[in-house]
This record gives C-alpha cells, sequence and structure tokens, in this order.
C-alpha cells in the first residue's frame, strides 16, 4: 500500500448551483470541507477519482479535481491560498460564502 | 440610445429559450459538462471559485434607468444584493445558480439586454468612451460605430469560433478614455480637412501577458467602409491566427510576428476584394442608427449657474466633488457627472442593488434617461445640468456613492481577483481597499493629483496593470501572494506599457511600497502641476528603484 507524500481531498462545485463542495463519506458531497474525506494512501486516491468520475458522470458535481490537504487536530486544511479561499469565501466579504453561513471560516482553514 | 428593432427582439428572446432548452437538458443529464460548457460561456455563463458567474453586456457601455433599474432588481431577486461592474464595461454576478439563470435572461431581455457573447473566442462586447455624446472633446459620437459593429458582430457565422477571443474599442475624441490602442482593433472616429467623418484604425493591441500597443494600419478609413476594413481584419486574422498555443493566439501576436507591413498587405488586399459589396456601409443606414443616439433635448441654460457656485461656497465638501467629479460636457450649462465607485475601504466596482436603483432614479431625473459604465468601473451621468449637480450630489452621498476621487489615487481598477476568478493567482480587491483607506485622506489625494493604480490578479491582466501609472499584479510565488510592480504605464493616447520595476512585495509590503513611490514622486517633481506620469517620464525609474530598494549598508 502506497502512502501519499501529502494527503489529499476530492473538490468540484455543484451542477445546479455552483456551490463548491467535497467528497465526504460514502461517496456524499459535502458542503464544508470540515467533513471532506481525506485519503492517504494510493489505494483510497484511486476509489476517490471513480467515485469523483461517477459523479461527474451523473451530473451531481461539475469538473471534480484533487487538492492537497493537511489534517490538524481533525481539521481539514487545504494547503493553497486558492482552495482555502473555496473553502471559506471571499475574504473581503465575510458575509458571503460559506464563513457566512458559518460553515467554515478562513481562519480555521489557514495554515 | 438604440432601441432593439423586431429582429433584435425575436433574436435575443430565440436565444433565451434555447438556453432555457440547454440548460434543462444539462441538468436532467442529456448533456454532459462537455458538451455544455460552451453553450454556457457563449452566453456569459462562468463557473468561478465559489459560484456560477454571469457576465452581462453592457453595449458600449451605455444603458437607460430602466435597464440599470434590472441590474439592481437580478442583483436583489437572484444574486446576493450586488453587482461587479467590470474594465470591460460590462456587469458582472456572482453567485446566480445555474437553474435560475434563463429566468435572469428572460428579464434582461425584457429591457434588451443580454449575456450573449461575453465570453468565448468570438467579437466581445464592443466598447467605447463612456462620456460618449457629451464630451467638450469629442469630434463625433463613437456609439452609432460601435452599434453598427455589434449587429455586424452578433452572432457573425465566420466569427464565433477565432483563435481567441476578440475586443474592438471605439472612440470619437482625440482624448482615449478607453484605452483603445490596448485592443485587438481600436478605432478612432475624425474628421478630414472635407468635413468627412472616417476613422483611424490601430490593429494587435492588447494587455495580458504579452502586452502590445495597437499598431496604426490606417490613419484614415472612410467610415463606409468600417465593416469591410474590419471584416478584412478578422478574416485575415481566422486564417493565419494561431490555434496551437493559446498564448499566442491573440491578432497581437500575429501582428507582432508577421509584421505589420506584411500583414496589412494580406488585409487590404481583402479589403479591395470586399469593400464593394454588401458590408458597404449605406449612408443612410449609417444616419438611421446615428439618430438613435441624437443628442437629447437639452435645456438652454448659462454657462454659469448661481445656485451651483452658491452651493459650492457653502459646502467645501460638495465644491470638492464638482471640482473632480465632474467633467466639461459640450452642452452650455451641463456637466458630466463620474461616480465613483470607490468609497474608501470598498471593492472597486461594487454596487448593491439599493445603489443601483438610486443610479436609475438619477438617470432619469437628472441625466435624460442616460447612464454609462466605464472601463474603470465607475458610473457615468453624462447629461446634467449644473444647477441639478447639487440635488445629484446630495442623493449620491446618502447612498454611500459621493466619493470625490475621480481620476485620483483611491480610484482604483482591480480586477475580481483570488477572492472569486478561478484563473486569479492572488487576490486584488484586498489590496485596492488597503490602498483606498491608506490614502483616505482627501487633501493628500489632491496634493498627489492624477495618478492611475491598476490591480491585477494574474497574468491576464483585467486589471489593466501594463497601462497603470501604478500598476500592480499578483502572482503566486511558493503558495504565496506576491505584486509586481510596474510604473509609466498609460491607457490614453500616449499609450505605454508600464515597466517592472523590480523584484515583488509580499501582500503585507505592497501598499508600503506604494507609498514610498508616491513620496518619491512628490519629493521628485519639479511643481505641483507635474503629474506623476510626466515625472516617471522625465525622471526614469532609477529614483524609484532607488527607494524601493535601498543598497543592504555594509556589513
Amino acid at each position: 500500500m502506497t502512502t501519499l507524500k501529502t494527503p489529499i481531498a476530492f473538490t468540484a462545485n455543484n451542477l445546479l448551483d455552483g456551490e463548491a463542495v467535497w467528497l465526504g463519506s460514502n461517496g456524499a458531497w459535502v458542503k464544508s470541507v470540515d467533513s471532506a474525506n481525506v485519503f492517504s494512501t494510493e489505494d483510497e486516491r484511486q476509489i476517490a477519482i471513480e467515485a469523483a468520475a461517477r459523479a461527474d458522470k451523473e451530473n451531481l458535481v461539475v469538473e471534480p479535481y484533487e487538492i492537497e490537504v493537511a489534517l490538524e487536530t481533525g481539521q481539514v486544511k487545504p494547503l493553497t491560498f486558492r482552495e482555502r479561499i473555496r473553502a471559506a469565501g471571499p475574504t473581503m466579504r465575510l458575509d458571503l460564502g460559506k464563513q457566512a453561513e458559518q460553515v467554515t471560516t478562513f481562519a480555521a482553514v489557514a495554515a | 440610445m438604440y432601441r432593439y428593432d423586431e429582429f433584435d427582439r425575436e433574436f435575443v428572446a430565440a436565444r433565451v429559450a434555447q438556453f432555457r432548452d440547454q440548460v434543462a437538458r444539462r441538468v436532467s443529464g442529456e448533456l454532459s459538462e462537455d458538451n455544455f460548457k460552451p453553450l454556457r460561456l457563449h452566453n456569459g455563463v462562468y463557473l468561478q471559485l465559489h459560484a456560477y458567474m454571469l457576465r452581462v453586456a453592457v453595449p458600449y457601455g451605455t444603458l437607460n434607468s430602466s435597464q440599470m433599474r434590472m441590474l439592481a432588481h437580478i442583483a436583489r431577486k437572484y444574486d446576493r444584493d450586488y453587482g461587479h461592474f467590470t474594465t470591460r464595461q460590462n456587469i458582472q454576478f456572482n453567485w446566480p445558480k445555474l437553474a435560475e439563470i434563463p429566468d435572469i435572461l428572460e428579464d434582461l431581455a425584457s429591457v434588451e439586454m443580454h449575456a450573449i457573447q461575453t465570453s468565448g473566442n468570438c467579437i466581445r462586447n464592443v466598447t467605447a468612451d463612456h462620456f460618449a455624446g457629451a464630451s467638450a472633446d469629442e469630434v463625433a459620437d463613437p456609439r452609432p460605430y460601435a452599434e453598427i459593429l455589434r449587429q455586424w458582430s452578433t452572432i457573425h457565422p465566420e466569427f464565433l469560433y477565432l483563435p481567441r477571443k476578440f475586443k474592438i474599442a471605439v472612440i470619437g475624441s482625440p482624448n482615449d478614455r478607453a484605452a483603445m490602442q490596448f485592443h485587438d482593433i481600436g478605432l478612432e472616429v475624425r474628421k478630414n480637412n472635407q468635413g468627412h467623418l472616417g476613422l483611424r484604425v490601430f490593429v494587435g493591441g492588447g494587455l495580458g501577458r504579452t502586452p502590445m500597443i495597437g499598431k496604426l494600419i490606417r490613419d484614415w478609413l472612410p467610415e463606409e467602409d468600417m465593416l469591410s476594413y474590419c471584416e478584412a481584419i478578422l478574416r485575415v486574422y481566422n486564417l493565419y491566427g494561431r490555434r496551437d498555443n493559446k498564448y499566442k493566439a491573440r491578432i497581437k501576436i500575429l501582428v507582432h510576428e508577421t509584421g505589420l507591413e506584411e500583414l496589412k498587405k494580406d488585409i487590404e488586399a481583402e479589403f479591395e476584394r470586399i469593400r464593394d459589396g454588401v458590408l458597404k456601409l449605406p449612408e443612410d443606414d449609417v444616419a438611421a442608427i446615428s439618430d438613435y443616439f441624437a443628442p437629447p433635448q437639452f435645456d438652454q441654460v448659462p454657462a454659469r449657474s448661481d445656485s451651483l457656485e452658491q452651493a459650492k461656497l457653502d459646502n467645501r465638501s460638495f465644491a470638492r466633488w464638482v471640482e473632480q467629479n465632474v467633467s466639461d460636457h459640450a452642452q452650455t450649462g451641463y456637466g458630466i457627472v463620474t461616480v465613483a465607485l470607490k468609497g474608501t475601504g470598498e471593492a472597486p466596482g461594487d454596487a448593491t442593488s439599493a445603489q443601483m436603483d438610486v443610479l436609475a432614479d438619477l438617470g432619469e431625473r437628472f441625466s435624460h434617461d442616460e447612464l454609462r459604465v466605464s472601463h474603470e468601473q465607475n458610473v457615468i451621468l453624462p447629461h446634467v445640468r449644473l444647477n441639478d449637480l447639487k440635488t445629484v450630489y446630495d442623493a449620491l452621498l446618502a447612498a454611500g456613492m459621493a466619493s470625490p476621487n475621480a481620476g485620483l489615487i483611491t480610484d482604483i481598477i482591480a480586477c475580481p481577483g483570488l477572492d472569486y476568478c478561478a484563473l486569479a493567482t492572488a487576490r486584488s480587491i484586498p489590496v485596492a481597499q488597503e490602498l483606498s483607506q491608506r490614502f483616505a485622506d482627501l487633501d493628500k489625494q489632491n496634493e498627489i493629483g492624477e495618478l492611475k493604480v491598476k490591480i491585477s490578479g494574474c497574468i491576464n491582466a483585467c486589471g489593466h496593470h501594463h497601462v497603470g501609472h501604478i500598476g500592480i499584479l499578483g502572482v503566486d510565488r511558493r503558495g504565496e501572494e506576491l505584486y509586481q510592480v510596474t510604473l509609466g504605464g498609460s491607457g490614453d493616447e500616449q499609450a505605454a506599457v508600464g515597466e517592472i520595476i523590480g523584484r515583488g512585495f509580499a501582500a503585507d509590503e505592497i501598499t508600503n511600497a506604494v507609498e514610498t513611490i508616491v513620496d518619491t514622486y512628490l519629493i521628485r517633481r519639479l511643481s505641483d502641476d507635474e503629474t506623476f506620469l510626466n515625472a516617471y517620464r522625465r525622471l526614469g525609474p532609477q529614483p524609484f528603484k532607488d527607494a524601493l530598494y535601498p543598497a543592504k549598508e555594509a556589513a
């Protein structure tokens, strides 16, 4: 079993409303990066790739792709600035996006 | 203003119905994303970081009050209560739901608006001087030409799949307020010695990763030949433009690599072949289109308004706003109002639905039902009587839109950047906000004088950083935002691409860096009248480099 150099998660946007979502448990797409499944081995990654492709084909989500994450004290933290902004919302409009719905804040996913 | 004819109305309605069907088929799964993506892009629907984004065309930046009111309605009903006016004179909504976009398009069609060709490798919304039909320095209104170009380029079957997107700008005065020379085709309406109208034609300008100033290809083109000549340019581009590399696919690269003279031979040959064909503009048609843009019925009022002068004496803030945000109108007793959507600490170009409603009301009551969107992300009330300026100002003040900073250092252009955009590599709006706060003091802004700061969050340059007097480009350096500074750019008739001044600055350094540049200018300028740009042109980059990167002291 090959362990990945960096753990990963899968993300996409919902087809209907365009909202950013992450692949969670049992193939469900969740609205918070906190609930994203984190994959640490190549085998897990392959299963996730298939799940993402299935969701794409079944028109649940649009253009899924993998992102690198860190798992710190139970919190999933995307490694790139871009993905942290996707996880929380616009940094200059805290009243918009996930942070407004108190799903995830930028501070929570920041390094 | 142009009004849809029967053909326009039916065409736009048909497109809405067609897109409604396409969305339904996408939602049902009949269309895959690969099938659907080009269709949605042709209707202005992007997928961004947080949601879909709808880009609505404001043809040549002109709209009436009903249209502005409809934009407010869309922001309120379908979005998050605001819209973002862009550097292409368009408006973007950042949070629409896919299933509701057909309804939005139907609402837009009811006021003769749409989102067609606001994306994709086609001829995009034609832009124009936002002071068109109003400015004292105008030779002729550029909008009839822009409208003729719009009609020609909309679903032009030959030009819907070009090597890359294609942008055209038209101006009608010697002072370029539309960055005309930074477009794929730039047109300047002029008059010859016989009093005939014609065009000066530039080709191959653009920003992006390879900024180029347009090359003059025709100093004089009779107006009747405008479409034939543009068609000839597009045909040659469509034939020879590179399709193997999207970074080399714009016409500016073709012009640069082929050479203007050689390309011109092909363009002129094609033009000669088609110039007397169906695209030759009949005088009657030009006149008919021009009638739509006939000046409104202005009141005959004196050049000096006593009530305005008294109000300026009574209210220093109002006087400052008039000085900075009201420009000379061709009609005696009128002024052009620039409503700067650039309040201290605000996101450039953003307006709430309530603000859009106020703008619509003011346009209706005080500006002959006309408004404009400028590429500098402001809204213009083009025809305001001097006597009415105080009333307009009071309403703008109450709505938080009376910033007296048009053309000053806080009148910043910024693209949406990494806070919204899927292409961005760094944030731009927060940089604009911090600069706006740092330079909030109005006396300081006035002391600095005219200074255009333009910020892009990636190399694609939607924030026009190359033509900023101070340009800022945000890039990603090993996961951190880094801001490169260019100096000396200009989008006016003395077009210039800014020069990179040195190594970039971190997000928490960039505001200080800009302040250092400004302080250096203030110390080195010859007089209060020497603008930043003129001082830079005289001094060159060295004094600014010395100030930004002081030599390390010897150990």
